[in-house]
């Protein structure tokens, strides 16, 4: 009836993709027929309006002290694999698919949230939980898919490993940057991940996801090819943008000359930063409010425009990453007067709050 | 509100009355892309009569443009078709990785096969010589298909210019401002603004990004007065320059002057 309707109008949305949408939970359709993939926190894509757009180029620019960016990356990928999507993570390090066992674990958000209030909700909760231990190993993409089936993006506890069954008998490529001869080989492995995806048939799984870590990092041995990683990165940009792909690429700034480090910048569609804190600032304490469960914080720079050409200013550029429970993954505004003054140099030193001689602390 | 909304036509139009050649440069940084004036000249060239725009891509496929000019009211696959629009997809575009320079040079030449065709064509058929537009977003990414030889990407930008001046079009270029402005010698971009002859910068604003504005944009105009027109000799040209901040949407670009918005 209602699809009925919408298609005697002129701006009746495609209705193939309209029914897409039901069977793929990993995806959303946004504004300017943009599609959404989720970013594997919450918060994060409702900072950005949705999550990551299909065909973006997301960089996260490392703290070289801390290893944030690998919270955002095991969310990213994590998210992924729970919406059984195929996966190819890149990492320097030589045992990429070790990493894998990192990954959080979803858990049921709602019912998680509504756990501490109903009792009954927990006995549900539980329910379902056993119910999922009897499929096994033997049916684990049913069970996945009862799992997540509304949910585009999932809370996930960080001190629980994803379970096996989302790792198995999935789309999943693990490389070693080090293993790669030169960047070609890593040009070649990445086309053909993508080449991959665009056979398949299947809606959920035709929608793929790149991880790639520490791009820069010296033990890749690119250190002297700042023009050949930025013509890869070109590359990828553009043969992610032609298939149903997110990638995620995090690098660390100081490693490359400022004039480099720009040009990645200018190739990413969104530009993300994050920052550990100190433990023992009390500065920074005195300042901000819910300091303890702060573990560091993230700095958007640059949000994507899916088909448009108006920008999108965000209300504070700054978050405060958080460890709920030391388990769940937050972001949140900081809450204080200088949150603004992370934007814009002038405004902090302008010495129009009384704190202005610390928010130099919160300027990347 | 008509009038402020026509502030950069306003600005760019000055030099319509001498029919020499002109180079625009739109410098742009990561916190403001200078994205939206490409797309204000396309949309402002394609309403002109017999005008014809070569379009040079590195940086979005064509699909963006079309979906972003057609909200500003511009049918681009319309365009297309009549041969209005030259669109060159030099997206996925790379010049061979070879230690011999020629390897190199080959994309670009053949790239500027391509421009240097569409301008004769459209010239020796219409005959009209000031309609041709060629325009290259962006200008960095070029440096990097071409293995970050800023060279050829100079030579490329002076075989552009001669097409400026042999057939009188405008040349339109995007570049980047932060990625040169720390490095040592930045000939790409010294080179840009000695040849432009209207230079236009977008910036964020030195308070940060608000909703209502957008970022402020400063152009620097270099007229070529009657006595000297013709000759191509900036010493003794004027300049003009204007600042005024703008707010982008998806129909138009809101421009007006620091602090007269309501």
């Amino acid at each position: 009836m209602a699809a009925t309707k919408t298609r005697t109008s002129s701006f009746s949305r495609n209705p193939s993709l309209l029914n897409s949408s039901h069977t793929s939970p990993g995806l959303k359709y946004g504004p300017n027929g943009s599609i959404f993939v989720s970013s594997g926190i919450p918060d994060l894509d409702k900072i950005l309006g949705g999550g990551f757009p299909l065909g973006s180029l997301v960089m996260i620019m490392e703290d070289a002290e801390a290893p944030h960016h690998m919270l955002l990356l095991r969310n990213f990928m994590a998210q992924g694999l729970v919406h059984s999507q195929p996966l190819l993570y890149a990492s320097p390090a030589s045992d990429p698919r070790g990493f894998l066992g990192t990954l959080p674990s979803p858990v049921l958000s709602k019912d998680d949230k509504l756990r501490a209030h109903d009792s009954e909700q927990e006995k549900g909760l539980r329910i379902a939980w056993q119910y999922k231990k009897y499929f096994g190993e033997q049916q684990p993409n049913l069970g996945a898919q009862q799992d997540c089936k509304h949910e585009y993006c999932s809370d996930f506890d960080l001190r629980k490993p994803l379970e096996r069954h989302f790792l198995s008998g999935q789309q999943i490529s693990c490389v070693s940057i080090q293993d790669l001869v030169n960047l070609t080989s890593f040009h070649e492995h990445c086309s053909a991940f993508l080449n991959q995806i665009q056979r398949n048939d299947d809606c959920t799984s035709c929608i793929g996801r790149i991880a790639i870590q520490s791009l820069c990092a010296p033990q890749c041995g690119y250190s002297n090819m700042d023009w050949g990683m930025l013509s890869f990165i070109r590359s990828l940009k553009s043969m992610i943008r032609s298939s149903n792909a997110v990638a995620v690429i995090s690098f660390s700034p100081s490693l490359l000359l400022p004039a480099f480090c720009k040009r990645w910048q200018h190739l990413s569609d969104i530009l993300l930063s994050v920052k550990a804190i100190q433990d023992e600032d009390k500065e920074l304490a005195k300042l901000l409010t819910g300091y303890q469960d702060m573990v560091g914080l993230l700095n958007v720079h640059k949000v994507a425009r899916a088909n448009t050409q108006v920008p999108v200013i965000l209300e504070a550029t700054t978050f405060s990453i958080k460890l709920q429970k030391r388990r769940y993954l937050t972001l949140e505004c900081l809450n204080q007067a200088p949150v603004d003054g992370a934007s814009g140099t002038s405004y902090a030193t302008s010495g129009s709050c009384s704190g202005s001689s610390k928010t130099g602390a919160l300027d990347f | 509100m008509n009038r402020t909304r026509n502030l950069l036509d306003e600005a760019l139009d000055l030099n319509n009355d001498n029919k020499g050649s002109r180079v625009v440069v739109i410098e742009d940084c990561v916190e403001t892309s200078g994205a939206f004036v490409i797309h204000h000249l396309i949309k402002r060239n394609l309403s002109l009569p017999s005008s014809l725009i070569v379009f040079v891509a590195f940086s979005q496929p064509f699909s963006h443009y079309e979906r972003i000019l057609r909200k500003l009211g511009c049918n681009l696959v319309m365009q297309r078709e009549n041969g209005r629009f030259h669109f060159l997809d030099m997206l996925s575009m790379q010049c061979p990785d070879g230690e011999e320079d020629k390897l190199c040079e080959g994309g670009l030449v053949s790239l500027y096969g391509k421009i240097q065709k569409a301008v004769e064509v459209s010239s020796s058929t219409e005959g009209n010589k000031n309609s041709v537009t060629i325009m290259i977003d962006d200008i960095s990414l070029m440096e990097v298909a071409a293995n970050g030889s800023s060279n050829h990407a100079l030579d490329f930008l002076h075989y552009c210019l001669t097409l400026t001046s042999d057939f009188g079009c405008t040349l339109v270029i995007l570049s980047h401002e932060d990625v040169y402005s720390n490095m040592e010698k930045p000939m790409l971009m010294l080179q840009m603004e000695y040849l432009a002859d209207v230079l236009i910068k977008a910036e964020p604003l030195a308070t940060g990004l608000a909703t209502d504005v957008h970022g402020q944009v400063s152009l620097l105009i270099y007229f070529l007065t009657v006595v000297n027109r013709g000759r191509y000799e900036k010493g003794s040209l004027k300049t003009k320059t204007s600042n005024f901040q703008f707010k982008i949407r998806d129909n138009n670009v809101e421009c007006f002057y620091p602090g007269s918005q309501t």
